[in-house]
């Protein structure tokens, strides 16, 4: 493992309840922009069209002296002067581009960009070196000797000892640490071979020997540097997504303190603050409604689809959204000790429980590191009983470890990786972990959370053919007036009628929106407000004109793809089903419209992680794919997770795949990509055995020179990224 | 053979000449979007003269 990798560990998985709890401070490291520059995320974004549509589009607005798209990061950076992102969003949206504002402080890119490029001059600088070198090499092994081939010799090494030392530095601290901690890993055989290579081919340059392995040591510097730089460029385009996705949200709150009103982190907020949530918030903080009535959505706590009325002296919960009217909290619990921060700790119960992944490479690598050292100390060992020659017996050994050097292992898992990352990158999912594909690639289960995953989350009208014409042009004027999600659908819905002209229209909070039409007292709302039998068994919302009620029913849209997702996943013979917080009714209904036979409603987050954990139990591997705090836990206990990008933060961050557009399509497609590139991996590791069966015993036999070295390593290496090119 | 005595000095001045211009072209952050870099030459934007 790098440096690179490491830290991203450390930041993303080893501790999800860290960057799951909003309030831990994160605020701390968001500074202000640098002059001017704005980011923001295109997800959409994906060709040359689309570049100069942005960037055309950004620099015609007045105020913006410089627009740049970054398409491999999906990303446009914005000089601007005076100008914030909820200025420029709207300006992509009308062209048709989904656009989310970033916070620059919390995209760490230049660090990363650092590492990348160290690692790329390396690769530079270990190519020509190579090269050079090679060119000299042709000659020794075409035929040049005596002192011709003791001169060449001599500047190979001038070349290759300064190239060993600057680009075989990340594998020598890498080696070092395994070491401290008692470990062989992949490095240690590698800088065993770079340095024994290196020494043995000066100390037969000084005896003017016939081999020396500097293009070898050179070589090997290039390709493992190859396969190291693109497993950090798959964990860095995966980790800037990522760290994308969490700097989307800047938890804030609006404290009130004397009656003023005062925006302060999340994390400073205090037990007994009063807090002030307006519509289309996020309640920051557990509280009690002190004053105001309104409507509460708990989908992405609970599950549950309908929302529910609050009023004074209603306790709420952190994470759910208030929807129609303003309200006064007054805070029973912050930070720690919130509901939020219960279900994070819930998660990293879970986290520890699912345990470490040991990958493919990992497990190839422990098995290999000792093999190799004993097959080199062996003939090492060997040849110097049967010829008593240490220089001889040196030689031979730094044969078998040039050879045997994992070359073709070190790149296997890499490029097959960042191929099938990169395809699936393209389909729109991102790989936020290394092991993920394997993961993916093992499960045999599908458990879907229903609201916001399977659903969009956004309600649709189901019967506008009940609403006569009247009823249509007072349902709409009613309607327009609230930004509640139910009133925006029916407006939405009714959009091709005329409003009707209504007088003193007012919305009630919590329980909806009242005028009147020609005299009569016409309202739109609860039905316990307008005067209706109330049972509801799924979204529903009551019109009044004068004594006559209506009822319009909604029910909540799929999520595009949902469909072929599920019927693709059960075709591959994975067992799916819907685990959700919401009523039995709508979860039959959803899960009838997908074909999806098992479900269960009404489960609480703990259940949730408990039915994964029993069928885990069961051995089964279990993919979940869900998007609220409620999921959470589930997400982390499973085998792999995905949410979509609407998600909660705490829930993108438990999972291993992050879903970027609203289809739901390519989470089937990414099971069938994870076998694949498993199969390409094991493949390639087969490849790499196949070739050291053949070449080791050459090596042993002391046969081995340094062109059948230079073959055997430059052959095996093509093969294996030709091999893992084929998944693209 | 004495050829040689120009002969490896060029080639590796040569050599050493491509590496420079690498560590420019990373130096001056050529690398950081190959993808978007491979999408705009499409675009027949600033076709006639370079972008100010």
């Amino acid at each position: 493992m790098t440096d690179a990798s490491a830290q991203f560990e450390s930041r993303l998985s080893a501790c999800p309840a860290c960057d799951a709890a909003p309030l831990a401070g994160r605020l701390a490291q968001a500074g202000p922009a640098a002059r001017g520059d704005i980011v923001l995320s295109l997800p959409t974004a994906h060709c040359a069209v689309c570049i100069s549509d942005v960037e055309r589009a950004l620099t015609a607005v007045p105020g913006v002296r410089d627009a740049r798209v970054n398409l491999t990061l999906r990303r446009v950076t914005i000089d601007a002067e005076g100008l914030t992102a909820p200025d420029l969003i709207p300006v992509l949206d009308r062209i048709g581009y989904e656009a989310h504002e970033l916070d620059p402080g919390a995209l760490s890119a230049t660090a990363a960009d650092r590492h990348g490029r160290d690692l790329l001059m390396r690769i530079g600088v270990s190519g020509f070196a190579m090269m050079n070198i090679m060119i000299l090499s042709v000659a020794v092994w075409s035929g040049a000797d005596d002192s011709t081939r003791d001169l060449f010799h001599w500047i190979s090494g001038a070349i290759a000892l300064p190239t060993v030392a600057f680009a075989g530095q990340p594998f020598f601290s890498s080696a070092l640490r395994a070491l401290r901690a008692g470990r062989l890993g992949m490095d240690v055989p590698i800088s065993l071979a770079l340095i024994l290579a290196s020494a043995i081919s000066v100390y037969e340059t000084f005896h003017g020997g016939r081999h020396a392995y500097f293009d070898a040591a050179a070589m090997l510097c290039f390709f493992l540097l190859i396969g190291r730089y693109l497993d950090y460029r798959t964990r860095a385009v995966a980790r800037s997504a990522a760290e994308e996705l969490t700097a989307l949200e800047v938890p804030r709150a609006i404290r009130l303190t004397d009656g003023a009103e005062q925006t302060v982190p999340v994390a400073e907020l205090r037990p007994d603050d009063l807090i002030l949530v307006r519509p289309g918030g996020r309640i920051p903080a557990d509280g009690v409604v002190t004053a105001g009535a309104s409507e509460i959505d708990r989908s992405l706590l609970t599950g549950e689809s309908v929302p529910v009325a609050a009023h004074p002296g209603q306790p709420l919960s952190a994470g759910e959204v208030n929807l129609t009217g303003p309200l006064t909290l007054r805070v029973t619990a912050a930070g720690q000790d919130s509901s939020l921060a219960r279900l994070t700790a819930l998660v990293a119960a879970a986290e520890t429980a699912r345990g470490h992944y040991t990958s493919l490479a990992d497990r190839a690598s422990r098995f290999y590191a000792p093999v190799v050292h004993t097959v080199a100390l062996l003939s090492f060992l060997g040849w110097l009983w049967a010829t008593r020659d240490v220089r001889v017996s040196l030689n031979v050994a730094a044969a078998v470890l040039i050879i045997t050097c994992p070359c073709a292992l070190g790149l296997a898992v890499p490029a097959v990786i960042t191929a099938a990352s990169g395809r699936l990158f393209r389909a729109g999912l991102l790989i936020k972990d290394g092991t993920a594909l394997e993961r993916l690639a093992e499960v045999d289960t599908v458990v879907f959370d229903k609201t916001g995953t399977l659903t969009m989350g956004t309600p649709r009208v189901d019967n506008p053919d009940a609403l006569d014409g009247d009823a249509r042009a007072v349902a709409l004027a009613l309607a327009a007036g609230s930004s509640h999600p139910l009133s925006r659908a029916l407006a939405g819905t009714l959009a091709d009628t005329a409003p009707a002209a209504l007088d003193d229209l007012r919305e009630v909070p919590g329980y909806g929106i009242e005028g009147r039409w020609q005299g009569q007292l016409v309202r739109l709302g609860r039905a316990d407000w307008i005067g209706a039998e109330g049972d509801a068994p799924g979204a529903a919302s009551w019109l009044r004109i004068g004594e006559r009620v209506q009822r319009i029913d909604f029910t909540d849209s799929l999520r595009p793809g949902a469909e072929e997702c599920a019927a693709q996943m059960q075709a591959m013979g994975l067992r799916v089903m819907i685990l959700s917080g919401d009523g039995a009714g709508a979860v039959a209904d959803i899960a009838a419209r997908l074909g999806i036979v098992e479900w269960r409603a009404g489960v609480t987050p703990q259940d949730k992680a408990a039915v994964i954990a029993e069928l885990a139990a069961e051995g089964r591997r279990v993919l979940m794919v869900g998007d609220g705090l409620n999921d959470t836990a589930a997400l982390s206990a499973a085998h792999a997770s995905i949410s979509p990008a609407s998600a909660l933060d705490a829930a993108r961050v438990a999972s291993d795949m992050v879903l970027m557009g609203a289809g739901l399509a390519p989470v089937a497609d990414a099971v069938g990509v994870a076998r694949a590139s498993v199969r390409r991996i094991r493949e390639n590791f087969g490849v790499s055995v196949s070739y050291n069966i053949l070449a080791v015993p050459i090596a042993i036999a002391g046969f081995a020179t340094p062109l059948i070295a230079a073959l055997a390593m430059s052959a095996s290496s093509i093969c294996v990224t030709l091999n893992a090119l084929r998944l693209r | 053979m004495e050829v040689l005595a120009f002969l490896i000095p060029v080639s590796l001045l040569l050599g050493a000449l491509g590496l420079v211009a690498f560590l420019w072209a990373l130096r001056n952050r050529q690398y950081d979007d190959p993808k978007g870099d491979a999408e705009r030459i499409l675009s027949d934007e600033w076709d006639d003269q370079p972008k100010p």
